[in-house]
């Protein structure tokens, strides 16, 4: 879209690097709403670093003994449920990120893949379905492959397209996926499939621990699997495969022409994304045992789409803290929970106009190891006899 | 042939995907017509799409909604005119007289939302010159706040609106034992005139050489003296005022059709038939819509059940997307010779 970017760029020597990196730096330091922090957290070395996450860790664990007034939604909703729900959008929200965040391709039917996952999690434990049933922890595998399968089946086709295009096809997939749903008899439309399975494990009272009004289990089960997850994505991020993946969101053609084969690194963050989907999808199904055509409308993945957006687009504490946002909102304000819809197609909007980077803006260093590589680029600042100005802070807005 | 017929028997037992050959040929006549006027007011709104997707290359998911509340105005004007469910008993003059008004509300009603919605939204982003996603990401958002906003207790709540029937439709001709009403006419007639008329519009007025320069090279064209943001209100207010007229005509068709999230389905349609027949072309918008109508319309007699309209239609999408993405008639608004 902007022209001023088209421009031959000097090529990047010693200095011209340390200035782009300090510049982003710089830019990226000034956007946040705690500046100082996250110039600190990133002068941490990588263990120091660990060790200040592990009390966070902690308090995510503890969350639901923190059931008391102001931040528990209990009255209306059980917490440990809502903790959980909150845990399965921050699952979501992380996938998309994944496609929508680095690679910039606007999936509006992430619902779908999200619908797949408990479909499949759902006919290979109900008894409802005439399927060979399995253990209820291998459809959690079983359901990212089968979401893979559709995200590569439905990328292959149409990640050739021009990004906008996507999004258009993305909307009817999802469409299609839920009406499938609802024509097919094998998917039992509506009645749905009662039953889904669980983890074992059976506690003293005879009850299982995974229960299915007991959401603290399973909030327990999906946060580990979300901090997996997240290990996994933050190495994806820096890894040649997520430089690519920027490379394409900042500009595909740029990125084909350095030799990016950006098709194929599309699908990937297709394929990806919508694992993860179809992970956070069996986790769904399993917690609430039942798995109908219901729920599965453009309309949550609006909502996905709202939770990725809101926290940072293509960071990835953004797009945890985004999706339980998202979550928590219409659980914690019950009196506000049928506007959901408004606020954050508002919201959007709003911040789009405002704050187009989120909550937590994405790091713009697209360099792995980037202090090591400005260490070996460019030495330390000598101190300058005079600063030339302020550097310019970058104009692309933040996060696009 | 055969093996169409044979694929018929395979798949008798387990009903929910038919392939009833039968079903289409007794129905062809039939369908085709209906497929004819549902196609017409895709095609309506499809321009809407078009023109946006031509000047500003933007998917303006914000359209569907667009519609949707001109078709709120058309139903709340004969509303208190006096229809109601059943037919109305007063005069053809009288009844055409408030069919009018009722479309000029709709056209109106559309026009207004279309051009807040641009300077709300889109404005303000083009102003801080946005990456092309955050404009997708806004019209997403746009589209569902519009929604919802209905959707509000005291706007118009949850349910759909009474149904609103305007007149009874009376058969004129009769096509190969067909019966052709004069709703069908009124509806392909005035839809090919309203799209004759925009083509015009476009291709020879002064605005509308506005339009495909801006279509075609926005800075040059400004250079030229052409006013970007005006050509851009401009393009928004007109795609609005068909999207008006075709809520008339699908109020007509589905008269208890209007519901909060009606248009957004419908939306998506309308902009891959705006896509079938290349998108930027406002006579590829009503080939494509007439094409995705008729199309939808024959898989829905084949396939057996009225849900796969619109899994015909993305498919349709796809297929012309990956084939031929230029669409029938060639894409671009600003080649388009005067």
């Amino acid at each position: 879209m902007s022209t001023s970017s088209d421009g031959p760029r000097p090529l990047p020597t010693a200095e011209s690097a340390r200035e782009a990196i300090e510049t982003e730096s710089v830019a990226t330091v000034r956007r946040g709403p705690f500046r100082g922090l996250r110039e600190r957290w990133n002068e941490l070395s990588r263990p120091m670093q660990w060790a200040w996450m592990l009390p966070v860790v902690a308090i995510a664990y503890a969350m639901p003994f923190l059931d008391f007034f102001p931040l528990s939604t209990s009255p209306g909703n059980n917490w440990s449920i809502a903790l959980f729900s909150m845990a399965v959008y921050a699952l979501v929200a992380v996938g998309l990120n994944v496609v929508v965040g680095y690679a910039g391709l606007l999936d509006l039917g992430y619902v779908a893949f999200f619908a797949v996952g408990q479909y499949t999690a759902a006919m290979f434990t109900s008894p409802d379905s005439p399927y060979l049933k399995i253990p209820y922890l291998w459809t959690l595998p079983a359901a990212m492959i089968v979401a893979m399968i559709f995200g590569v089946v439905l990328g292959v086709p149409t990640l050739r397209l021009r990004g906008d295009y996507l999004a258009i096809v993305t909307l009817g997939f999802g469409e299609i996926v839920r009406i499938l749903a609802t024509i097919i008899p094998a998917m039992k439309g509506q009645p749905g499939f009662q039953n889904v399975g669980h983890p074992p494990g059976v506690g003293a009272n005879g009850i299982p621990i995974f229960a299915n009004s007991n959401g603290t289990p399973w909030y327990w089960l999906t946060i580990t699997i979300l901090i997996v997850v997240l290990l996994l994505v933050g190495n994806l991020e820096r890894s040649r495969v997520g430089r690519a993946f920027i490379a394409i969101r900042e500009d595909e053609d740029a990125a084909e022409t350095m030799g990016v084969p950006t098709f194929k690194y599309k699908v990937w963050a297709f394929a990806i994304g919508a694992s993860v989907g179809g992970l956070s999808g069996a986790l769904m199904a399993g917690q609430i045992g039942f798995v109908n055509n219901q729920k599965f409308d453009v309309q949550t993945s609006i909502l996905f789409l709202a939770a990725v957006v809101l926290g940072g687009t293509g960071n990835k504490v953004g797009a945890i803290l985004g999706g339980a946002i998202v979550a928590y909102i219409p659980l914690r304000f019950t009196a506000i929970a049928e506007y959901k819809y408004l606020i954050f197609g508002v919201a959007l909007v709003i911040l789009m106009i405002y704050r187009s980077q989120g909550l937590i803006p994405a790091k713009m260093r697209l360099m792995a190891y980037s202090r090591k590589a400005l260490e070996w680029i460019a030495p330390p600042k000598p101190p300058r006899p005079e600063s030339p100005g302020t550097p310019k802070p970058s104009t692309e807005g933040g996060a696009s | 042939m055969i093996e169409l017929v044979a694929l018929s028997v395979v798949h008798a037992d387990d009903s929910w995907i038919n392939f009833d050959v039968n079903a289409l040929f007794q129905n062809f006549w039939s369908t085709t017509f209906d497929g004819l006027t549902f196609g017409a007011v895709y095609g309506l709104i499809a321009v809407g799409y078009t023109l946006v997707y031509g000047v500003l290359s933007l998917i303006n998911f914000a359209h569907s909604e667009v519609f949707i509340v001109g078709a709120y105005g058309v139903v709340t004007t004969l509303t208190s005119l006096g229809f109601g469910p059943s037919a109305p008993t007063i005069g053809p003059a009288e009844i055409i007289m408030d069919l009018l008004l009722a479309l000029v509300v709709g056209m109106l009603a559309s026009a207004v939302t279309a051009f807040l919605v641009e300077r709300v939204a889109y404005r303000p982003l083009r102003k801080r010159n946005a990456p092309r996603l955050a404009f997708l990401i806004t019209a997403i958002g746009v589209s569902f706040a519009i929604q919802y906003i209905i959707f509000l207790p005291f706007v118009a709540g949850a349910n759909p609106q009474p149904a609103v029937t305007m007149f009874i439709p009376d058969p004129v001709f009769d096509v190969f034992g067909t019966i052709i009403t004069n709703q069908q006419i009124i509806i392909v007639v005035s839809a090919v005139v309203l799209m004759v008329g925009t083509d015009l519009f476009i291709r020879r007025s002064r605005t509308g050489r506005g339009i495909r320069a801006v279509a075609q090279d926005p800075d040059t064209a400004t250079l030229m003296g052409v006013s970007k943001e005006r050509t851009i209100v401009t393009t928004f207010v007109l795609g609005g005022l068909l999207a008006g007229a075709a809520a008339l005509f699908y109020v007509m068709l589905v008269p208890s059709g209007v519901i909060y999230n009606g248009g957004f389905i419908l939306g998506v349609k309308a902009f891959a038939a705006a896509v079938l027949g290349g998108i930027g072309n406002v006579r590829g918008a009503l080939l494509g819509g007439i094409l995705l109508g008729l199309v939808g319309n024959y898989g829905q007699i084949l396939l057996g059940d009225s849900q796969w309209t619109d899994v015909v239609a993305f498919v349709i999408l796809v297929l012309v997307l990956l084939v031929r993405p230029t669409g029938i008639l060639g894409t671009t608004l600003g080649r388009s010779r005067a």
